[in-house]
């Protein structure tokens, strides 16, 4: 079978700690949490930290608190399997509960976090590989290559923002709490990812994601539309999170967010705008789903064909949007 | 005739250990001081080895030994006609993943950290990678033999005059298929170890579905006498033609064994499974059918194109596959087929449960439904006119002994409602059937020889324990159970009274292996010869004490008795002491070899088999017309078995069989980088198999029609009732939404840009539009059997 490569484990029980132990190892060191794509990453030597610092028994990490009349917050070690028992947040914000359902499978979820989920690599079809294969290819710009095989001519990595967690947290206008060796900080979710597909973060990587902040969403509707080829396992290759609300039979404000069509999360504005101000009405959201389709474009570098996944852009947009006006459209089978 | 086993849902024999995970498969043997071997692999798909230098990776601390295609110098393969395979690659290299070196250490770091300093170099020669390409780059060879650059065979039938056959139809139709590659992804990947000891014997523990062929390519590769090898095959965890082949990985243990003196083991990584294949030949398919205005089948051509990727495999047979079982279906009275195999830079294919008839199958039932449509013809009436009688042979000599079909499609069109749906649901839902055949093992071994198939060996003790020995092997379809139930019956005793010792080269009398769906009939047949010695001894035994007629004496719940007077009898035990102070040691052998086949032509050697099984399913799904999606919301499918031996374990084999059909049918295809020709998705994540969200309700019915050359009447269920879901899914596809995808699998995409076409005023097909022109040879013109000597007619 494919081994791990050797490394030491860190388990802190506090943040202090874990932040020492991050500083002192410097960029040898990776945080951990699930471990549930870390560690295949690491057997295909895709990552090979010397040290790795596991945020699972840190306690700051693991609380669910709801504030008053002002959201809840979610420590980023809360795995996807709490996420989903925890009614209260399929209730306040759906499409978190609609994205978390779709990570992977159950024993997955059980040991993925939320934390982890946003935090996850950039995936693609030509870095997603063993070492054997990635050196019969001949490397690639992101893992030990000077090219990048999904566009030779260009200078960046084309890898694709795979979390299903990300475009949710951008929709539902969540606060990430990062916590470094020179103090805390807090970010919009939109902020903490970059268009690269090896620096995907605006984290340090001597910062801990700490904990997620989702305002108070009431008036809101939001869900989360997936494409992939089966039920279960698949990574999103495209990801729709839509939140709006509602203000007398008009929307006031809309956000539509796009995962795994690019290297990090897209915000839609121009169908945001078509939006706002507007009924949900099946032409207004024809014109917005075709903006959508217009305004990503995504490569051939994971499952489907790039052509298919933007036209299907368009139709999932349609169907989240008629889904958040009370107008569900029959006939539709994925997107779950 | 009443059953006592057979016919009940019994458990497995062996269920309880799989469950609580005490089943010790291969990768879970631990011997002491055993080493761990890895395998160097080409990162290349073409080309020359020019040197290889191993001295860094010797000197590496851990590492006892290192060894490359000089150690191992003589060629294998598991047919005869293709002994073309290296256990380690000694000049060229044919695709990325050949084996190149291997090495043994402490450990699998140390193995991994010394394969990376080995030194080779290649010298890079232009890869093949699909037909198109080796049948046109001629200059390039990727094997120096064949029946001509890159084609490994290429064969050419007649059986009767087919073109009299088409001048006599009302209606001729041609249609181009293609049915993409894909891999059996069993859960356990391939694992071996072995151990030399210091008398010279080698012992080779392997995850393999045939130890038999394994046992002969080890004493050839390694130059040991057959009577110094024993071959064990552990418990398989998932084959489904995947682990019948000898590999590379076995033979490098056993060397690697004999050269240190230590056990090795080695334990294939999933990318590696992908690699060493064997799986699902791609197979582009021409068929040409001339029918009466009924419908009823005149003559019929068939061509096939398959890429077999670098080497031969199982190859030849796969090819003759692909043109020997359409006729065992429906009546056809004139049949012509030409096949070509080609070599390509890519993993080798082999058999894959339905072994080179899924394909054909796929082609014609789909052909079979544009021909109906064409006719305006009921597609299952159509059919059902002109399925095959039994007995009877087929144009191209092949013995049918029973035929349930005309029952099977009774109960699926019944039971789903076909009529009330077929071009009766809404846009976006449809109904689609299809029919198939199978055979019950192949009717000749794979190296010519005169002796059994297969053999049992059953010995009582005198507490009434029953062993039985058998070489058959066990991968996760229950044969160790069938020889149970089947020995139990006889004797009349119970499958826990019994131990099944199986696979082991050195304990069993041989089995040809777990391939071609012939355990059941094959061993079932020479267990009940075996178990039937016996019970005439134990009989005659109790006659004797009791004083009853022999005759008069039957078997049952560990008593044997008077039939007449039940409470007149012996315990199994006591009967078993008195027979063995009668006749002394209890032991009996029986053996099975299929019945000779009638055909007399070069390449009647595949189709032959003792029985056929027959299956028809009906498929109900829902396409997405916007995205493409098709769910598959049902399927009905009937299986003839001949005889239910255990209804458990046969509908258990229909599920997997549904569940591996539309992973065909849907998402599964090997594909590869072109020009480097490195496998795109060789792990779980990437390559697309449906997970139990994609499994539909299945419903089951079993038909039994108690076939002559069974035991107890039984036909095979391992792999036929796969062979009419392709078909049937893109049969229903096209009742949802006019759209002919021609072109497995059926995805999406290219549901969207029938669609498309569709909409654009096109036909809406999407699939193959040409096949490549070849010089086929002359065909060899074979008389059909008498009854198909009159020439067909046209209908009045």
């Amino acid at each position: 079978m494919l081994r791990l490569p050797p490394f030491q484990y860190f388990a802190p029980r506090s943040l202090d700690e874990a932040l020492r132990i991050l500083s002192d190892h410097g960029p040898e060191a990776q945080i951990v949490a699930g471990g549930t794509d870390l560690y295949p990453k690491m057997k295909r030597r895709q990552i090979q930290p010397r040290a790795l610092v596991s945020v699972r028994r840190i306690p700051e990490l693991s609380h669910i608190a709801w504030m008053a009349h002002d959201g809840v917050t979610l420590g980023a070690g809360v795995t996807l399997a709490r996420v989903l028992a925890c009614e209260n947040l399929a209730i306040a914000y759906p499409a978190l509960a609609r994205a978390c359902a779709g990570i992977a499978h159950p024993p997955i979820r059980s040991m993925g976090t939320i934390g982890g989920n946003l935090c996850i690599d950039t995936r693609c079809t030509y870095y997603d590989q063993t070492f054997f294969w990635r050196e019969a290819l001949g490397f690639c710009l992101k893992k030990g290559g000077t090219v990048c095989p999904v566009a030779p001519g260009g200078t960046r990595c084309w890898a694709v923002s795979s979390s299903d967690g990300a475009p949710v947290m951008i929709a539902l206008g969540a606060q990430l709490r990062l916590i470094g060796p020179h103090g805390e900080r807090t970010i919009a979710a939109e902020e903490f990812y970059r268009d690269d597909g090896i620096q995907y973060l605006a984290k340090a990587p001597e910062e801990i994601l700490v904990e997620v902040r989702l305002p108070c969403r009431e008036g809101w509707r939001s869900t989360y539309w997936k494409l992939r080829r089966r039920g279960a396992i698949d990574f999103p290759v495209l990801g729709i999170a839509v939140a709006v609300c509602m203000e007398s039979g008009r929307c006031r404000e809309a956000r539509i967010v796009l995962g795994a069509v690019g290297s990090c999360p897209k915000r839609i504005r121009e169908a945001e705008g078509i939006l706002e101000g507007n009924p949900l009405e099946p032409d207004v959201i024809e014109a917005a789903a075709r903006a959508v389709s217009r305004a990503i474009r995504p490569l051939e570098n994971t499952d489907f064909l790039h052509l298919y996944r933007k036209k299907v852009a368009s139709v999932f947009a349609q169907r989240a949007l008629h889904e958040l006006a009370g107008t569900p459209l029959t006939g539709g089978l994925s997107g779950t | 005739m009443a059953f006592e086993i057979i016919g009940k849902p019994l458990p497995k024999i062996d269920a309880l250990p799989k469950c609580t995970g005490e089943t010790r498969y291969a990768d879970d043997l631990q011997l002491p001081r055993m080493l761990y071997a890895k395998i160097l692999r080409s990162p290349h798909a073409h080309a020359r080895i020019r040197r290889i230098d191993v001295s860094r990776a010797r000197a590496l601390p851990g590492v006892y030994a290192v060894i490359t295609g000089r150690d191992l110098p003589t060629r294998f393969g598991i047919l005869p006609v293709s002994q073309d395979e290296e256990a380690l690659c000694a000049e060229k290299v044919r695709f990325v993943g050949d084996p190149v070196a291997a090495v043994a250490a402490t450990d699998e770091w140390i193995a991994e950290e010394a394969l990376r300093l080995i030194d080779v170099e290649y010298e890079l020669l232009p890869a093949l990678l699909t037909l198109e390409e080796a049948l046109r780059e001629s200059s390039v060879r990727i094997h120096d033999y064949g029946d001509g650059p890159n084609i490994h065979k290429m064969i050419s039938l007649e059986f009767g005059d087919v073109e009299e056959g088409f001048a006599q139809a009302d209606y001729v139709r041609e249609d181009i298929f293609f049915y993409a590659g894909s891999t059996h992804l069993p859960l356990e990947q391939h694992a071996a170890v072995a151990q030399y000891g210091p008398d010279g014997k080698l012992t080779l523990w392997s995850s393999t579905q045939t130890p038999h062929y394994v046992h002969r390519a080890l004493a050839k590769v390694l130059g040991l006498p057959p009577s110094h090898i024993r071959v064990i095959a552990t418990p398989v965890g998932g084959g489904f033609g995947g682990k019948s082949d000898p590999f590379s990985h076995e033979i490098v243990v056993a060397k690697l064994a004999m050269l240190t003196g230590r056990p090795v083991k080695i334990t294939l990584t999933r990318e590696e499974v992908f690699y060493v294949h064997r799986g699902r030949h791609p197979v582009l398919m021409w068929i040409k059918t001339g029918v009466r205005r009924d419908g009823t089948i005149m003559a019929m051509h068939v061509r096939s194109f398959l890429d077999g990727g670098a080497y031969g495999s199982y190859g030849v047979v796969t090819a003759y596959y692909t043109g020997a079982l359409q006729t065992v279906t429906y009546k056809i009275p004139r049949y012509k087929f030409e096949g070509v195999r080609v070599f390509t830079n890519k993993p080798p294919c082999g058999p894959k449960r339905g072994h080179g008839t899924p394909q054909p199958r796929f082609a014609l039932e789909v052909h079979l439904d544009k021909i109906a449509e064409d006719l305006e013809l009921d597609p299952i009436e159509m059919r059902r006119r002109q399925i095959v009688e039994a007995p009877s042979l087929t144009v191209n000599w092949l013995r049918i002994s029973s035929c349930g079909l005309r029952a099977c499609i009774d109960r699926v069109v019944e039971a789903s409602g076909f009529r009330e749906k077929f071009r009766r649901l809404p846009f976006g839902h449809g109904v689609g059937f299809a029919c198939s055949t199978y055979l019950s093992g192949a009717g000749l071994p794979i190296y010519w020889n005169d002796m059994p198939h297969s053999g049992v060996q059953i010995k009582i003790d005198r507490g009434g324990g029953v062993t039985v020995f058998c070489g058959s092997t066990d991968i996760g379809q229950g044969s160790d159970s069938i020889l149970a139930y089947i020995v139990a019956e006889v004797l009349g005793i119970l499958p826990e009274d019994i131990r099944v010792v199986t696979a082991d080269t050195d304990l069993t009398p041989v089995d040809l292996g777990s391939y071609s769906s012939r355990v059941t009939v094959m061993t079932g047949n020479a267990a009940v010869e075996a178990a039937e010695k016996l019970r005439r001894l134990l009989f005659r035994a109790a006659a004797e004490r009791l004083d009853v007629p022999e005759e008069q004496l039957m078997a049952r719940a560990r008593r044997i008795f008077d039939q007449a007077d039940p409470e007149r009898g012996l315990d199994f035990a006591e009967a078993a002491q008195l027979a063995e102070a009668r006749f002394g040691t209890l032991g009996a052998v029986g053996s099975y070899k299929p019945p000779k086949s009638p055909g007399r032509y070069k390449g009647a050697g595949v189709g032959p088999s003792p029985s056929y099984s027959y299956s028809a399913c009906v498929i109900q799904v829902r396409v997405d017309p916007e995205t493409g999606f098709v769910q598959v919301e049902k399927v009905w499918i009937a299986h003839d078995v001949g005889r239910v031996i255990n209804p458990r374990l046969v509908e258990g084999q229909i599920h997997g069989s549904v569940y591996m059909g539309l992973g065909e049918a849907l998402m599964e295809e090997q594909t590869f980088r072109s020009r480097l020709g490195l496998h795109k998705a060789p792990s779980m994540l990437d390559y697309k198999s449906p997970t139990p969200l994609e499994m539909p309700e299945v419903e089951c019915f079993l038909i039994e029609t108690d076939d002559p050359n069974g035991p107890f009447g039984a036909k095979e269920a391992g792999q036929g009732p796969l062979l009419p879901v392709p078909p049937a899914v893109a049969n229903a596809v096209y009742d949802a939404i006019g759209v002919r995808v021609d072109e497995l699998p059926i995805t999406p995409e290219k549901i969207l840009k029938g669609l498309e076409d569709k909409a654009r005023g096109g036909s809406g097909r999407v699939g193959p539009k040409s096949i490549p022109s070849l010089a086929w040879p002359e065909p060899i013109r074979v008389e059909p059997p008498p009854e198909w000597r009159d020439v067909p007619t046209r209908s009045s």
